[in-house]
């Protein structure tokens, strides 16, 4: 088994503490957590986390259904990269003097799609959303000009395949649950193991 | 001990039956009106600065709630522990901030890993001074989230009532654990308007029993079906799930060889006709050598653990596994099973049972009976009727068994006594073997026996304990002394920490590193704390002594000094398959 990277949602109650609980499960197993975004999610009062590892499958699995053990703890997914739509943001600080003088840099912000954020004498701040190398490579792109800083933020990513939070939310809700609470990524991709 | 002990938790209706409600009350009278509520009749407990509110709360409940005053907070916790694991109950402790919250760390560990329900309350300083390196202030919460199910700091105290409510909610339901709750000393002063106590009965992130997938359990019950060689293992989760009696017409019907683990230990009595004894590195003989014979392998609430499995990629690959628990993450986690069966035992076996075909696997069973002469022939006669002239341990336990008839809660600390408790003690009522097990807790003994006394005062409580461990949290004897627990207390004394001995004698070419231990008196010491004891060393003594040490009105500390180089054997060494297991 090879590593590769994971991106993990999990839809949790907004609970002070709950992010320790979840990063310390990560290093409790000395993964290196790759990038990790919080944010609400769809469903008012459902947060949402989003969380980058290069791991083994398996170790994935593991971890995740431990994840989703926490009290606090609607739900957990993990997707590989073609499972998911997923962007990063990044900020560059350049010179501006550099920029007005030199056409070169100003090709190479709009081939990279980048949008002036804030215009100063000294400097200007260039934004750009895409994937992490298309953000890495305008970081070399611009270094020969004088990057001043650099900030990349955490990805967020939209799965493919899911159908949203609203309804599995009401079913959380009852006190007795429906089968779609209890689906069990685990249980409903056993049909591999039941080929006795 | 009948389940008929365990009381029942508040019911919708007890809100209706509190005085208090609709009157206005500090945070700290609500903590014990949660108690109450919760059908709590004991605390174990340490009081200091942050707490002070809630004991200064505790003085006038004392009608209502028992609270023994531990000599360690780590006392407290095991106390905890012993009440909850010989009740079935959730076990209460109170610390103060600081290092009274530290010192709970190790018992939480240990309840976390032994999936024991406990609800833990701790004082903290007042809100205002969080986070500004205030006297004993330390940040539980964050200290402890590891090894608790749930944690929870309140700084309000209308949050009280409903936060206590899910803290015992989750502490046992589901797979159990400890929870903690961190109180400032703000809250606990704060005068609120009380409204009484519901119970929790539902979190929405929080799904302690699944709906069972009945197409599983068809599943499940066709492969066992088939089986000419089923094996039945089984863990603490049948003692938990209250689920001795299915968990027995189970593998009666199914005329199924059962192996404990040794958490699950006492779920069916030791002498049962399908029980074949215990699991794991210095389990039996047969269990673990079949356990790589079987065709199909039906775990029951346990979690092959690493001294159950030995080499994992040598257990059982010839079988197909059947997994039955109640936590999703234990499934597939250590053993790929063919049918996962995700549910509470409780509800699972007896729909399991309906599908079985009644059957006798008698030629199978006589395989462990083979094996099992074996081991009586090799090991077990020797150490329960040694020739040597210096006792073994294996001989005091028999002949604990012959004067309890099996109807004592064995309690024990970790070590070689601990295993050979384990092989040995006689076992008739559930819940009635309290040991550290996953976390192999040294100290964990004697307050545990303590805690235990309080969960089932009317059963005889052995704490059989080494002479390291005993050293460890040996200052409970005053807890003893004030508050008259009668544990009986057996030390088993080889002058050594024997098991560490026993590894640097097979794996360290017997480089005795640090293994030699010395003992201060304990007779004497028991009688400073007004206990009074016995040291043997003889045979022709042993019987005599353990009859004094059970007839004893009170507790009583009986020392017996054993073998100092004896081996527990068999043994499954380190990295070893199961079937490696060693005679000698």
């Amino acid at each position: 088994m090879i590593k590769q990277e994971y991106t993990i949602t999990v839809y949790t109650e907004n609970q002070i503490g709950l992010l320790n609980r979840i990063a310390i499960m990560f290093s409790r197993r000395k993964i290196n957590i790759e990038s990790l975004n919080t944010s609400p999610s769809e469903v008012d009062s459902v947060h949402r986390f989003t969380i980058v590892i290069n791991e083994v499958e398996d170790v994935v699995r593991k971890l995740v259904r431990q994840i989703e053990k926490q009290v606090e703890v609607l739900k957990a997914y993990y997707n590989t990269e073609d499972e998911i739509v997923w962007q990063e943001m990044a900020l560059y600080k350049v010179p501006t003097d550099v920029i007005a003088e030199k056409v070169k840099v100003e090709r190479l912000l709009h081939q990279y799609g980048a949008k002036a954020v804030v215009i100063r004498k000294d400097y200007t701040v260039f934004e750009t959303t895409g994937h992490r190398e298309e953000l890495e490579s305008l970081i070399k792109a611009l270094e020969p000009y004088g990057l001043i800083e650099f900030v990349r933020s955490a990805r967020v990513a939209i799965i493919k395949a899911s159908k949203g939070f609203h309804e599995k939310l009401k079913e959380f809700e009852k006190q007795e649950p429906g089968e779609e609470v209890i689906e069990n990524e685990y249980l409903d991709k056993q049909d591999e193991v039941f080929t006795m | 001990m009948s389940n008929s002990t365990i009381l029942e938790p508040a019911t919708k209706t007890a809100a209706a039956a509190q005085p208090l409600a609709g009157t206005s009350i500090s945070g700290s009278q609500a903590v014990l009106e949660a108690l109450l509520a919760e059908g709590v009749d004991t605390i174990f407990g340490y009081p200091g600065g942050a707490i002070m509110p809630i004991y200064d709360a505790l003085y006038d409940y004392t009608d209502k709630l028992q609270h023994i005053l531990v000599r360690h907070e780590q006392g407290g916790i095991h106390a905890g522990q012993g009440y909850a694991r010989s009740s079935g109950r959730t076990g209460v402790v109170f610390a103060t901030s600081g290092p009274g919250a530290t010192n709970l760390v190790t018992g939480l560990a240990d309840a976390m890993i032994d999936s024991t329900p406990l609800v833990c309350i701790t004082g903290q300083v007042f809100a205002h001074l969080l986070g500004t390196d205030a006297f004993q202030e330390t940040d539980v919460i964050n200290i402890t989230t590891p090894v608790t199910k749930w944690n929870y700091q309140v700084t309000d105290a209308t949050e009280i009532p409903s936060v206590l409510a899910k803290a015992f909610y989750i502490a046992k339901t589901g797979r159990p654990g400890p929870v903690l709750i961190d109180i400032t000393k703000n809250a606990q002063l704060q005068k609120f308007d009380y409204e009484g106590y519901t119970p929790c009965e539902h979190i929405r992130s929080y799904r302690p029993k699944p709906i069972v997938r009945k197409e599983y359990i068809a599943e499940a019950a066709k492969l066992i079906n088939s089986a000419k060689k089923p094996f039945v293992i089984f863990g603490q989760g049948v003692i938990l799930g209250q689920a001795e009696k299915e968990f027995k017409a189970f593998i009666e019907k199914g005329g199924f060889p059962a192996a404990w683990t040794i958490m699950g230990m006492s779920a069916i009595p030791t002498d049962h006709p399908l029980g074949v004894g215990m699991l794991g590195m210095h389990g039996n003989y047969a269990p673990n050598v079949l356990t790589n014979d079987c065709d199909v392998l039906i775990a029951i609430g346990m979690r092959f653990d690493d001294r159950v499995t030995g080499r994992l990629d040598k257990y059982a690959k010839q079988a197909q596994v059947v997994h039955l628990d109640i936590d999703p993450a234990e499934i597939d986690k250590n053993v790929k099973s063919a049918v996962p069966v995700w549910g509470d035992c409780k509800e699972t076996l007896p729909m399991l049972t309906q599908l079985l075909e009644k059957n006798d696997h008698s030629a199978w069973l006589a395989k462990f009976r083979e094996l099992e002469a074996e081991e009586i022939k090799e090991v077990i006669t020797d150490e329960l009727n040694p020739t040597t002239e210096i006792l073994t341990m294996g001989e005091v336990i028999k002949t604990l068994n012959e004067l309890t008839g099996g109807n004592a809660i064995i309690v024990t600390d970790v070590g070689q006594h601990q295993m050979v408790a384990c092989r040995y003690a006689k076992y008739n009522n559930s819940k009635s073997n309290v040991t550290s097990g996953g976390l192999g807790t040294m100290g964990f003994g004697l307050p545990a026996a303590i805690g235990a006394k309080y969960g089932a005062p009317d059963t005889t409580v052995v704490a059989v304990i080494g002479d390291g461990g005993f050293q460890m949290t040996i200052q409970e004897l005053g807890t003893i002394m004030q508050f008259g627990a009668a544990v009986k207390i057996l030390i088993l004394n080889n002058q050594f920490l024997g098991m560490v001995r026993q590894w640097q004698q097979l794996f360290h070419d017997k480089r005795y590193s640090f293994v030699n231990i010395t003992s201060p008196d304990y007779i004497t010491v028991a009688k400073g704390y007004g206990i009074e004891g016995k040291r043997i060393d003889q045979r022709a003594d042993l019987k005599t002594a353990l009859q004094t040490m059970l007839d004893h009105d009170g507790s009583y500390l009986l020392e017996v000094m054993v073998g100092k180089e004896n081996n527990v054997f068999p043994m499954v060494p380190q990295g070893c398959s199961v079937s490696e297991i060693r005679l000698k």
